[in-house]
């Protein structure tokens, strides 16, 4: 008996398995059924609805500059991981680990690059993004709720942007984490107090970089992961992405 | 035109048919518009998009990363300050403040102000109606513009914030000339349509342009202005 080995029929065999049927318990025929299996038994998917609005797919709808948000915070994090292999948050280590990175790690220039470029682009992207909502109304009810959680989002991306600035330890970000920590000295009444608790000292020192630190790959990254997921899960619920203003949306023209 | 909703369903059985009450507020209609469109199931039509977008930001990402290494200066030496210290770029408008406001203004006071504002977009009355800036009437629009043009000439005039004082002029000019005509051209007409919210988010989102390019572009030594090929930045 010959037994045949082509990719399809492997394909057919590990589909049809006990094991992969334990795992992904929808079947693979395409059918209306299983595609709707596909996200709602999904942990991950799920967070979508099961149909969408042919129109939400068209980029002038959204320009997707949610989606792009999501998939460099994705790069952020893989990259982000990779880097914290090789770094040692602690004076003048952290500086010697860039050298270390540019000279020693293998690719170690480009893992910092994707970390930087992807982190500026965020920054940029993530604005953007706030425009679109705002320009086609999709802020407005039922979705008030999600463009405050939006609001959370862009702070965090801001801080989270801010305290890897001074991780390389150079003079580039041991001057701007200065110049930046001196405006909250301005605060009234509290400044100096806010200062010290961020910087754990009076001057951006050792223990400010631990701090930073800390704040930059455990505290702000799992503040973002939760209310990202619950922003991208409310979209589903407040009904969808909303694109521009529909022709009986747009404005009242009320002249007097 | 029939609505669909209100269909009657005939049952013997009381617990097999699910009841539902209808509270309508007086000034609203019963019949809810309803726009029919065509949907697609998301896997596969969403899905693919979305893998496909995650392709094309690494592929962009992992270009510009090839292409351009992420600064690194020497290390970080308190004694020796440069000139000038900057901020990340997105706090660079933040900086550019400062030159001309106390710190407690443009290191507190507008970053608070900004995110408070940005807070209550959604539920601030005026968001809510897209009404046209110009349907207030044109008496309340001009007396509006002009008691702006008073308090924010003198007041940036004071601190020499040109930066602010050129744009906002700018924006209200712009404004002053979208009052609908009886035969508006195209894009007067469609300027004459944009709404108080509209107006103030373009004017921020100007500002705020303005000033990181200048932060970023056009300071060197002791925040001075200079030109963007005299700064190594």
């Amino acid at each position: 008996m010959r037994i045949e080995l082509s990719p399809s029929v492997w394909w057919y065999a590990l589909s049809r398995s006990e094991l992969w049927r334990s795992i992904i318990r929808h079947g693979v025929t395409d059918s209306s059924r299983n595609r709707s299996l596909a996200i709602f038994q999904n942990f991950f998917l799920h967070m979508h609805p099961v149909k969408v609005r042919r129109k939400a797919l068209e980029v002038r709808h959204t320009y997707y500059l949610g989606g792009i948000s999501l998939a460099l915070t994705a790069i952020l994090a893989a990259s982000g991981i990779l880097l914290m292999f090789y770094y040692h948050p602690s004076v003048p280590e952290a500086y010697m680990d860039m050298k270390e990175l540019q000279f020693t790690v293998d690719i170690g220039t480009f893992l910092r690059n994707m970390h930087r470029w992807s982190a500026h682009a965020m920054v940029l992207v993530v604005f953007l993004h706030m425009l679109r909502v705002f320009y086609h109304g999709a802020f407005r009810p039922p979705r008030q709720f999600n463009w405050v959680l939006g609001v959370v989002l862009l702070t965090l991306t801001l801080l989270l942007s801010y305290t890897g600035y001074l991780l390389p330890w150079d003079q580039l970000a041991y001057w701007a984490v200065t110049v930046g920590t001196n405006m909250v000295r301005a605060t009234p009444v509290l400044g100096e107090r806010i200062r010290f608790l961020l910087l754990g000292g009076n001057i951006v020192g050792a223990n400010a970089l631990i701090r930073f630190y800390v704040l930059h790959c455990v505290a702000l990254p799992l503040l973002l992961v939760l209310i990202a997921a619950l922003h991208i899960w409310r979209v589903r619920k407040d009904g969808g992405v909303k694109g521009p203003l529909a022709e009986d949306e747009e404005t009242l023209e009320v002249y007097r | 035109m029939k609505d669909e909703s209100l269909d009657i369903v005939e049952s013997a059985d009381p617990m097999s048919v699910p009841k539902r009450v209808a509270l309508v507020r007086p000034d609203l209609s019963l019949a809810v518009p309803r726009r029919r469109e065509e949907q697609v199931t998301t896997f596969p039509h969403l899905i693919v998009r979305e893998v496909i977008l995650l392709q094309w930001v690494v592929i962009l990402i992992a270009l510009a990363s090839l292409f351009w290494d992420a600064p690194l200066e020497g290390i970080a030496d308190p004694l020796e300050t440069p000139n000038p210290a900057k901020a990340p770029w997105y706090f660079l408008g933040l900086q550019e403040l400062l030159h001309y406001f106390p710190p407690v203004v443009a290191g507190v006071l507008i970053p608070t102000l900004v995110v408070i504002a940005l807070i209550i977009i959604p539920y601030a009355r005026v968001n809510r109606a897209p009404v046209a800036l110009w349907s207030w009437g044109s008496k309340r629009v001009t007396i509006g513009l002009l008691s702006l043009t008073i308090v924010v000439v003198p007041l940036l005039s004071l601190f020499h914030c040109w930066v602010v004082l050129v744009p906002t002029l700018a924006c209200e000019a712009l404004i002053g000339l979208s009052r609908p005509l009886p035969h508006p051209g195209r894009l007067r007409a469609w300027l004459g349509l944009r709404t108080l919210p509209q107006w103030i988010m373009t004017w921020f989102v100007i500002v705020a342009c303005l000033l990181t390019i200048i932060g970023t572009f056009f300071r060197g030594p002791g925040w001075s202005l200079v030109w963007p090929w005299e700064i190594s930045l």
